[in-house]
């Protein structure tokens, strides 16, 4: 499997108070293409920070990141604002937790679900960015595409923008989608649709997804390889199944036991 | 739309309310109108002759409805003082008062907006810091002194202009115009401070917003996301601001047309109320009232049109 995202030695370290707040430490990851890795841990285990490194998200002044994110030949911590741009939003695309406050809220649509073509491929005409647009927002099962395209986030539901953030994530057919918890905030019934979304998409475009959650559950539905963390370390990781079946780290045993299982009785 | 003609009913019905306090007001005020014009020598049959004629023994609703129509007509009855009709006393003041705040407004705008994002956008660097405590030191200099300071230094020190020397529109457009830029940016100052200052913190606010992050996640640059993403959002409370500074330029060019001898709106008002002059008092407090209503409708109808989520919250 070809290699197009090589993480190792990630270690990110806050200046906020006195003493330095270490939050991810000798954190590794290679995503090979088209393939599926979840990162699970509870809040605080440092796996939100680890994606928003990998997507350049993490820009305040008072933090210090080390170690080496490889992606297309260049060191995503160290290249050049204006290079790590390129990439943004057209080769590694990110969907946030918080759909409802995600999108801004004053423009339409369809702006913002183009915005990456605007910004990456102005080549494209209008009338071409408004077709590929609709499409996107067909492809993420959204049925009148064309409606949406001209509506304002308010007008739509959690699990409606959390489809229109996909779309916007991936209109511009990116590398890799990192999904940070892009379930948490949705109804049960939403979230199982966002996930099998997610799958369809990696299948039908061949995107690499980097699934971030809590819940093992679909992480285990979803995901081939996972992560486990805990306090900014990664304690476990390897094939889904296996973690799931024989997991060696006691945390991850914790986390497993901590699924509810549904108890059919007698 | 349908917002708009109902924003343009509730203008109607507000400017009536309005109308009726001011009525009502002048109404409570002591003072016999009759009395006041004959002087308190005439006689007591003539007297009840004028009231009759003024039409003061009439119930208290049709003295209202007779002078709110006459008003819509143009007519806003007889300076006491002058006993001649108060309209043309005060219709070739209202321009000049008017472009002084418009002036103004448009100063305002023009500097603070430019300011606010480049306080914002280099947030803590030096033009940041040299402009915030600038800004506290304008916003407690009351608009009378700054232009009492601005009338020295342009006007005896420069001679920019002529301190007293106003030329009035219907003589000389364009000194018309400049000499009024002084007294405006008297007024402007302190607004342009606060608005400075309300523009910075606001798009600071919006900058944290989870929006913004989606935004840069996509590829844009600084530029990109305040200027697509963020201004918009920044501007919505800072409308709002806007539409009550420039309600408040028109009502508070009144001192500054003292200290710059600008023979407009103000020095009526102020000898008429010291004349107990009501129906000229009447007629500019109505007309201030008016603007400042008519202002808050556009306001109101910028506000939608920025906000797309206002008709929802109706």
């Amino acid at each position: 499997m070809e290699i197009i995202l090589d993480v190792t030695d990630l270690h990110i370290e806050f200046h906020d108070h006195e003493l330095p707040e270490t939050v991810v430490e000798d954190f590794d990851l290679m995503l090979g293409k088209g393939e599926i890795v979840g990162i699970v841990g509870e809040s605080g285990s440092g796996k939100s920070m680890s994606a928003l490194a990998i997507a350049g998200l993490l820009n305040r002044h008072s933090m210090e990141k080390t170690g080496k994110i490889m992606f297309n030949g260049d060191n995503l911590l160290t290249c050049n604002r204006n290079k790590l741009r390129t990439y943004q939003g057209d080769e590694i695309s990110i969907i946030f937790q918080e759909p409802m406050t995600s999108l801004n809220p004053v423009k339409k649509i369809g702006w913002q679900v183009e915005e990456p073509l605007f910004i990456h491929h102005p080549e494209i005409s209008k009338t071409d960015r408004k077709k590929r647009a609709i499409a996107m927002l067909e492809s993420v099962g959204l049925e009148n595409a064309s409606e949406v395209y001209n509506m304002y986030p308010h007008e739509l539901s959690g699990g409606m923008r959390q489809r229109v953030m996909i779309a916007a994530a991936m209109i511009g057919n990116p590398q890799i989608l990192i999904a940070d918890e892009p379930t948490t905030a949705l109804d049960v019934t939403v979230q199982a649709q966002i996930v099998e979304l997610l799958k369809k998409l990696n299948r039908e475009m061949g995107t690499s997804i980097i699934f971030i959650s809590h819940d093992l559950s679909l992480v285990r539905q979803l995901c081939q390889r996972v992560i486990v963390m805990q306090k900014g370390v990664i304690v476990e990781t390897g094939n889904t199944e296996n973690v799931f079946r024989n997991p060696r780290d006691p945390y991850t045993k914790k986390l497993i036991a901590a699924i509810p299982k549904i108890d059919l009785g007698d | 739309m349908k917002y708009i003609i109902k924003k343009f009913f509730s203008t109607i019905v507000t400017l009536v309310v309005v109308s009726l306090c001011v009525f009502l007001a002048f109404n409570v005020i002591p003072g016999d109108p009759a009395l006041r014009k004959l002087g308190t020598e005439a006689s007591q049959e003539l007297i009840e002759q004028t009231r009759q004629q003024m039409g003061l023994n009439d119930p208290l609703l049709v003295r209202y409805v007779r002078w709110f129509t006459s008003f819509l007509h143009g007519d806003m009855g007889t300076s006491y003082n002058y006993n001649v009709p108060v309209a043309g006393m005060i219709i070739d003041k209202i321009p000049i008062t008017l472009t002084m705040a418009v002036m103004s407004f448009l100063l305002t705008i023009l500097v603070s907006i430019p300011l606010g994002i480049a306080t914002a956008k280099h947030e803590n660097g030096l033009l940041d810091k040299t402009i915030t405590i600038t800004n506290q030191i304008i916003m407690a200099i009351p608009p009378f002194f700054s232009g009492i300071l601005i009338t020295f230094i342009f006007g005896m020190i420069f001679k920019l202009f002529t301190p007293g020397g106003f030329v009035s529109y219907t003589e000389d457009m364009s000194k018309f115009i400049r000499y009024l830029i002084f007294p405006s940016v008297a007024i402007a100052l302190p607004k342009i401070a606060m608005t400075v200052k309300m523009l910075r913190s606001s798009l600071l606010d919006e900058a944290e917003k989870d929006y913004t992050r989606t935004a840069y996640s996509r590829g844009n640059n600084t530029s990109g996301v305040l200027y697509r993403h963020v201004l918009k959002n920044a501007m919505i409370p800072v409308i709002t601001f806007l539409g009550m500074l420039l309600a408040d330029m028109v009502a508070g060019s009144i001192v500054i047309e003292q200290v710059f001898s600008i023979p407009g709106i103000s020095r009526i008002l102020l000898a008429s109320i010291s004349n107990r002059d009501y129906p000229v008092v009447q007629a500019i407090i109505m007309g201030i009232s008016a603007i400042v209503i008519v202002i808050n409708l556009f306001v109101d109808i910028i506000y939608r049109i920025i906000d797309p989520r206002i008709e929802i919250a109706e």
